[in-house]
């Protein structure tokens, strides 16, 4: 049998040990009475060789060549080959949440390094071993801060990922929370700034922001930070990690809670998840913040060593009073960030961004030369822009795919009246032979006859 | 100390990346321009790989030994899974693919991956569908006990009540606090089953659920359990599975038969994905008939010509639990696993599982307290009490453990049990193994008579001793940050 250790001659001898004649007076035993299920529905195991096959055919017929412009959150970056080279070590990824510190110092020391990266790259204090996603990392922050002020109401930026306030809707649903969303303009690509703060009062406990924005968009949001601590609100920023190669940290920007996906930072797309939601914070609120903290402290003999830390925060000690239920996190996918960060290192992350940014610039230069395609008003971006296309945008990408291209994402999807806008998203991966040929294609196919 | 960022030297890379060939620009407003670059590590590609590679080996993990942590399954990780799931095409996927016009042909096979396992995960564990959204077990929980939110809600009724017992995972009571419900504890009989004259007392119209471990914390089947699932769902309740122990009873017990209403399931456990140093997970919830309406959206569907399609329109659903379809990558590796086990191979883990567990029991228990000494499932739980009268706790039997090569079994938990060893060991492990995990155990014993204080400074063979966890909570260091010596 497969990954089954004992022979039959195994068996008879425990059984016997056991004091048992079989596996079936054992069950009884244990109290296990009912008749055995009937699984005739599920098929004969197979092999190693034939389940490969199987799922490499099923793997073939996924469109994972398509050339892609999309991202509106998850990214198609550059890997590095060390990072599965790392996160493929089996003293990593089959050890399990470092409850012996002694004998993972492995893990507690690149979860501490992880922490230190992201706190680097942020310009925040403190930052927890990881959490879900960028999603259930928000719906967190906004947990925490009603911990810190003790009021109910969370205001959300309507630039904010739809996916993330349909995520955060489902979570809020049996809490007491209020949530109010602030959409942004119809035309545009900036939030209402005016508007997120005319819905601040002393009942706020959290305003949220994400940085760029659902459309790419970089916004100054120092000043609305300020107003919000002047209110005694909490001020939360998701970012998009890989924008901070060359955009100021929400740490200067004052932010207090600081969430975001971490998919761009060295884990692959992959369908969707697993992905790593990143978490951090001042020194200030450490102690409200949810989810496994990593701590350097001493040993018996004054070595350095690492521990899981602040635990009297979570489930397994506080049980319903706990601050969060998370147990298990993205340990694996958080060590492949760590990992990315230090191979690509310092100026290599400068330069991704670089690379993303240019060629971001160029592609909606050519697209914006195709004629019937129109700028969006945006102020400044990094690696994402909107343009205005002169038929529906999700009609476009369906045509597009045809000519091997995942064009962009079609705004309307999330926001009706923008069925036009089509949301582009430019890695360093993207050569400029790949984004000419986009325009290209874009021109026939919006060129009539 | 030895951080990476110690190892840093200005100037030093060890990326190659394309050159740019565009012009240089970009969209940055100066005013939200980094002024510098992230200090992040300056070292190459070498002194990167060599610093993680010498971390790995500061761990233990199921790869370097024996693991029979508790309540955790540390069963064997099959290598071929790894490769699967870094198969281009899936890997390399853009989950938002199928959400373009006529983007449903683009990912037919991963639509196929998740469509069919969560099939066959009916047909193992007797649901009529699953979600397979959830990121993890508590994720599962928090599900799971959101649809029965829902459906009390759907019928105007409001139920405050869930009812936990008291040997429960702490997840299950902060779960169920995040869906709004007010937990009760229910107290444990002396046979380690649910007292059921307790139970009795709360079967009103309050209740909306139970959430029991199936089988319990205690490592023991609940002869009761149907009859508690029985006894829930005739005061109008819902009885909610905790599948964190699914191993004991894989292919011998489908919990959709006995009367649970909704099931999540560890695939980091049962289905062997690795657990990744705490991480990432998967919990997918399982659901009889009357919750499906509940599920979160979206959801597969195979139409009639056998292709498959994503579906949404759900009015009742309890909405996005994740930001797509779950964590697929897991979920790719339980369905390889699911297919290469087939239906003997999923008996014969359960039965495996089980017969491990009780042989340790027998060979271990004359030699601890048994606070409940009937045959267990897929763990045993022993309680050091006789050792802790000594003057050697469980903390310090398990730390003598690591000398011995081991990793100790969870300890302290369930909580009802004093100096409690919870030992799992798992259908993968042979019995030379847990030979010689007993003889381990036994010599430890033995040095409780001769060297009493030795254990107490265990243990001796690992890169640091124990460290001073209180210094860490009061002071707390926790990153490295920039102007840190």
């Amino acid at each position: 049998m497969p990954y089954i250790a004992n022979t039959n001659e195994d068996r008879r001898e425990m059984l016997a040990a056991i004091g048992v004649d079989s596996i079936d007076t054992l069950w009884r035993h244990a109290g296990v009475d009912m008749p055995a299920p009937d699984l005739s529905a599920i098929p004969e195991g197979r092999s190693e060789y034939e389940v490969n096959r199987h799922l490499a055919g099923l793997a073939d017929r996924n469109a994972h060549h398509l050339t892609c412009f999309i991202g509106s959150g998850f990214y198609d970056h550059i890997i590095p080959a060390a990072v599965a080279e790392i996160t493929g070590r089996g003293e990593f990824y089959t050890s399990y949440t470092p409850y012996q510190p002694e004998a993972s110092q492995g893990t507690l020391q690149a979860i501490y390094e992880y922490q230190s990266a992201i706190c680097r790259l942020t310009g925040m204090e403190v930052a927890n071993a990881s959490l879900y996603d960028g999603g259930t990392a928000l719906f967190e922050s906004i947990m925490m801060a009603m911990r810190l002020n003790r009021r109910r109401k969370a205001v959300l930026a309507g630039t904010v990922s739809p996916i993330y306030r349909e995520m955060i809707r489902c979570y809020s649903q049996n809490l007491d929370i209020e949530l109010v969303v602030i959409e942004p303009p119809d035309d545009g690509t900036s939030s209402n700034i005016n508007a997120l703060k005319a819905a601040l009062d002393d009942t706020t406990a959290c305003v949220v922001v994400q940085y760029p924005n659902v459309f790419g968009t970089l916004e100054d949001w120092e000043e609305l930070v300020e107003y919000a601590h002047q209110r005694g609100i909490v001020a939360v920023c998701s970012v998009y990690p890989t924008a901070l190669s060359l955009a100021r940290t929400p740490g200067e920007m004052g932010f207090d809670i600081l969430t975001g996906e971490g998919q761009s930072l060295g884990i692959d797309l992959s369908f969707g998840g697993p992905y790593l939601g990143l978490m951090a914070t001042t020194k200030k609120f450490m102690r409200k913040m949810p989810g496994r903290i990593v701590g350097r402290t001493v040993d018996t003999e004054g070595r350095d060593g690492f521990v899981l830390t602040l635990q009297a925060r979570e489930q397994h000690i506080r049980r319903e009073n706990a601050m969060s239920n998370i147990c298990t996190n993205e340990g694996l996918c958080a060590l492949a960030a760590v990992v990315y960060l230090s191979c690509i290192g310092r100026s290599g992350f400068e330069k991704v961004g670089r690379l993303c940014a240019a060629k971001a610039c160029f592609a909606r230069e050519q697209l914006l030369a195709i004629p019937g395609i129109e700028p969006v008003d945006q102020a400044g971006f990094f690696n994402e822009f909107v343009v205005r296309l002169p038929i529906d945008a999700a009609e476009l990408v369906g045509l597009m795919i045809d000519k091997g291209f995942a064009a962009g994402f079609p705004l309307g999807r999330y926001y009706p009246k923008r069925r036009n806008d089509l949301l582009v998203a430019v890695t360093e991966k993207r050569t400029r032979e790949e984004i000419r040929a986009l325009a290209v294609a874009m021109e026939a196919v919006l060129t009539p006859g | 100390m030895n951080l990476i960022f110690d190892k840093s030297r200005p100037g030093r890379t060890g990326s190659t990346l394309p050159k740019l060939d565009v012009p240089p620009c970009d969209a940055v407003p100066d005013t939200l321009r980094r002024n510098r670059s992230a200090p992040l590590p300056e070292v190459s590609e070498l002194d990167a790989i060599r610093h993680f590679v010498n971390l790995s080996r500061k761990n233990i993990a199921i790869d370097t030994c024996f693991y029979p942590l508790g309540s955790c399954t540390m069963k064997y990780n099959p290598k071929c899974h790894e490769r699967i799931a870094a198969l281009p095409g899936f890997a390399g996927l853009h989950p938002l693919l199928p959400q373009l016009r006529g983007g449903g042909a683009l990912t037919q096979g991963a639509l196929a991956v998740l469509y069919e396992f969560e099939m066959l995960l009916c047909e193992i564990l007797g649901f009529a569908n699953f979600t397979m959204q959830p990121l993890a077990g508590a994720h599962g929980e928090l599900t799971g006990i959101m649809m029965i939110a829902a459906y009390h809600h759907k019928r105007g009724q409001s139920r405050r009540v869930m009812l936990i017992p008291d040997n429960a995972h702490g997840t299950n009571p902060s779960s169920s606090a995040i869906a709004g419900f007010t937990t009760q504890e229910i107290a444990t009989d002396a046979d380690g089953n649910v007292d059921l004259d307790q139970l009795r007392l709360h079967l009103n119209d309050e209740l909306a659920g139970i959430m029991l471990t199936c089988p319990n914390t205690l490592g023991l089947f609940d002869p009761n359990t149907a009859e508690v699932c029985r006894l829930v769902r005739e005061a109008g309740g819902l009885a909610y599975c905790d599948g964190a122990n699914l191993n004991a009873i894989l292919g011998r017990v489908r919990p959709g038969d006995i009367g649970f209403d909704v099931m999540h399931v560890n695939l980091h456990k049962t289905f062997t994905t690795p657990h990744g140093g705490g991480g990432p997970g998967s919990g997918v919830v399982g659901v009889s008939p009357r919750l499906v309406p509940f599920l979160p959206t979206s959801r597969v569907n195979k139409r009639q010509d056998g292709s498959y399609s994503l579906e949404y329109r759900y009015p009742d659903t309890i909405g996005y639990v994740a930001p797509f379809y779950g964590n697929f990558g897991i979920i790719l590796r339980a369905y390889a696993y699911t297919l290469t086990l087939g239906r003997k191979g999923l008996t014969r883990v359960g039965e495996n599982a089980v017969i491990n567990a009780n042989y340790l029991r027998v060979r271990l228990a004359p030699h601890f307290d048994a606070p409940f000494d009937r045959v267990c499932m897929h763990e045993c739980v022993l309680s050091a009490t006789p050792q802790a009268a000594r003057g050697v706790r469980a903390l310090d039997i398990a730390k003598a453990l690591l000398d011995e090569g081991f990793h100790p079994p969870t300890i302290y938990f369930p909580l009802i049990v004093p100096e409690a060893l919870m030992i799992e060991p798992t259908e993968t492990e042979s019995r030379q193994t847990l030979d010689d995990f007993v003889d381990a155990i036994l010599r430890i014993l033995d040095r409780i008579e001769t060297d009493p204080d030795s254990l107490l400074q265990a243990p001796q063979t690992y890169p640091v001793t124990r460290l001073d966890e209180t210094r860490a909570a009061r002071r707390p260091d926790l990153a490295s940050l920039e102007s840190s010596p």
